[in-house]
């Protein structure tokens, strides 16, 4: 944790890469709600460009190696990209939430098993773990999103244990205790909301890994399956273009880039830059 | 010996963590109905020819059995038989796992000397443009895809330049050879962990900065390279080669995309490769191997801070 400021710090201006960040969000934000009616052709349309097509202002991030607009394959995309690992990242953080809540509130043998159990699945490495479970469950859009949530509950959970155990120890829970609060109370008033900065800023790195992972998964072929497409797969059907130095293998992974390193920027910013990043 | 009795500790705990994994490994991997045997001989084949088949793997025993058959059986590095080419899994595995070995050894020693150069470089600047410059870089690297940085190489250098080759070989002849078909995969490897390397190695010297008796050597005139090189650097050594071990390990994820963009032999390859083809024994057994090197460098993160820590090394 960074020192703490004193309560009356002036309002500073809000820092260049924050404000980047925030509009990089914002914009990625819109792609994902709105992108597929933005689009200028549906996700298979063949434009009449030919395959690998490079930029131009008909079609202004070139042709995939169909002959397919990348500006609308990306658009379709942005859904599945930013929306599944949204969802596993929200599921993986209420769940480690609670755990870790449960885990500190608790303790004892309680404690002790979650923990035990956290540990155990954090030392298998994120990828690792989605290939096992992809070998043995398949792809289809519910394993991946399980799959990304329980990779990403172990670290969710061990944050949120040691912010509600630090919480915990406060004067003013032993106040709360003392005028006769109950469990449910201190968790929802007292610990709770003190907490939700951190755990806040902690959803925004996990979702930055859950699209990293998601993204890398569908590039090794074992993500989301065609016909749908999340920019890791449009990596992956345009590979070939690689020789060409065609757009289409690049803009996709660019645009995974400009998400991920918006988010970072932006969490870097609001939380201080010399706390870790723990994958 | 409370130094001995903590390291013994986490030992034994690692020991205990790889434990459960492969439990997990195990359970996950052989839940599914439908076991090797319709892998193997397809769905139309004869009740008599899997029932054959199923003894003969083995896999009419109860699972808890089949567990600590295939236990003692990684323990004695012989991790069963693959179901797609019926090789046994430690000859496919063994030549694997040195590639790629040598790959992770060759990006950790481009990465760790250089990351450490640019951390302890930018707490000496601390606050200057530079500083920023290389702190910004370090958080993008960090939320950056391995395949863009590859993709990006492989056009610049292998397509456009024509320096390096998009393939990746552990062959060796030459220096000019091996900087051809290594360089780009190492270099896509080590930007990934140097990233983080480079602001721990900061944050862990900035930490010591920001104490008295470092205060103490400034007001005595010391120059800022002094106070941070010989002054600061010796304390920070500790987290630092903790910060060091611990990004090694994000190298495991990383070298998966990086061993299939180049199609390096080695050990990640064979496991994707093994899951496509849904050779189960083969996944468990690559699954295995990574975490093991997993709690291994984890272990190795954790030794240094304890052996940094003068208060553990009485007596």
């Amino acid at each position: 944790m960074s020192a703490a400021a004193p309560i009356t710090a002036p309002r500073r201006r809000i820092p260049a890469a924050v404000q980047i960040g925030i509009a990089l969000v914002l914009f990625w934000a819109t792609l994902a709600a709105f992108g597929p009616y933005l689009a200028p052709y549906s996700a298979g349309y063949v434009v009449n460009a030919g395959p690998f097509a490079p930029m131009s202002t008909a079609y202004p991030l070139g042709t995939d190696y169909l002959g397919r607009d990348m500006l609308s394959r990306i658009l379709h995309g942005a859904r599945y990209t930013v929306g599944v690992a949204l969802l596993a990242t929200v599921l993986a953080c209420l769940a480690g939430t609670t755990l870790g809540l449960l885990a500190a509130v608790r303790r004892g043998w309680i404690d002790a098993l979650i923990s035990r159990a956290a540990d155990a699945l954090i030392s298998i490495p994120h990828l690792m773990f989605a290939l096992v479970v992809v070998a043995a469950f398949g792809t289809s859009l519910p394993v991946l999103v399980l799959m990304a949530a329980v990779s990403y509950v172990p670290g969710s959970f061990r944050i949120s244990r040691a912010l509600a155990l630090d919480i915990n120890a406060m004067d003013f829970i032993q106040v709360a205790r003392a005028r006769g609060e109950g469990t449910a109370y201190i968790l929802r008033e007292e610990i709770l909301p003190n907490m939700l900065f951190p755990v806040m800023t902690d959803l925004g790195l996990r979702f930055v890994f859950v699209v990293l992972l998601l993204s890398g998964l569908s590039f090794l072929g074992l993500g989301i399956q065609p016909p749908n497409a999340d920019w890791g797969a449009l990596v992956r059907e345009n590979i070939v273009g690689i020789y060409e130095a065609a757009p289409a293998v690049v803009v996709p992974a660019v645009a995974i880039a400009i998400l991920t390193i918006g988010i970072t920027l932006l969490i870097d910013g609001l939380s201080g830059s010399n706390h870790e990043i723990v994958r | 010996m409370l130094m001995l009795g903590m390291i013994l500790r986490r030992v034994c705990g690692g020991l205990l963590t790889l434990l459960v994994v492969s439990v997990v490994v195990f359970v996950g991997a052989s839940i599914l109905p439908g076991d090797a045997t319709e892998a193997i001989l397809g769905q139309s084949a004869s009740p008599e020819a899997v029932a054959g088949l199923r003894q003969a793997l083995g896999l009419d025993l109860p699972a808890p059995e089949r567990y600590l058959r295939w236990l003692a059986g990684l323990l004695t590095g012989d991790p069963g038989i693959s179901l797609i080419n019926r090789m046994p899994i430690g000859q496919l595995i063994g030549p694997r796992l040195t590639n790629s070995l040598f790959l992770a050894a060759l990006t950790a020693a481009v990465a760790v000397p250089l990351a450490l150069l640019l951390g302890v470089t930018s707490a000496i600047w601390r606050g200057t443009a530079y500083d920023r410059v290389t702190n910004i870089t370090a958080v993008s690297l960090v939320s950056v895809p391995e395949f863009l940085l590859a993709t990006i190489g492989v056009i610049l250098f292998a397509v456009q330049l024509r320096w390096a080759s998009a393939m990746a070989t552990p062959v060796v002849d030459s220096l000019g050879g091996a900087l051809r078909t290594l360089a780009l995969p190492v270099l896509t490897l080590s930007f990934g962990i140097m990233a983080q390397m480079v602001r721990m190695t900061r944050a862990a010297l900035l930490g010591v900065l920001d104490s008295s008796y470092i205060e103490m050597a400034r007001l005595k005139g010391v120059r800022p390279a002094r106070l941070v090189l010989r002054h600061a650097l010796p304390n920070a050594a500790g987290p630092i080669a903790n910060a060091v071990a611990l990004n090694l390990s994000s190298l495991l994820g990383g070298v998966i995309i990086v061993e299939v963009i180049f199609s390096y032999p080695g050990l990640a390859k064979l496991a994707v490769d093994a899951v496509e083809t849904r050779d189960m024994p083969l996944v468990q057994a690559c699954a295995m191997i990574f975490c093991a090197a997993f709690m291994i460098l984890v272990l190795a993160a954790d030794l240094c801070s304890i052996l940094s820590n003068p208060r553990l090394r009485v007596r």
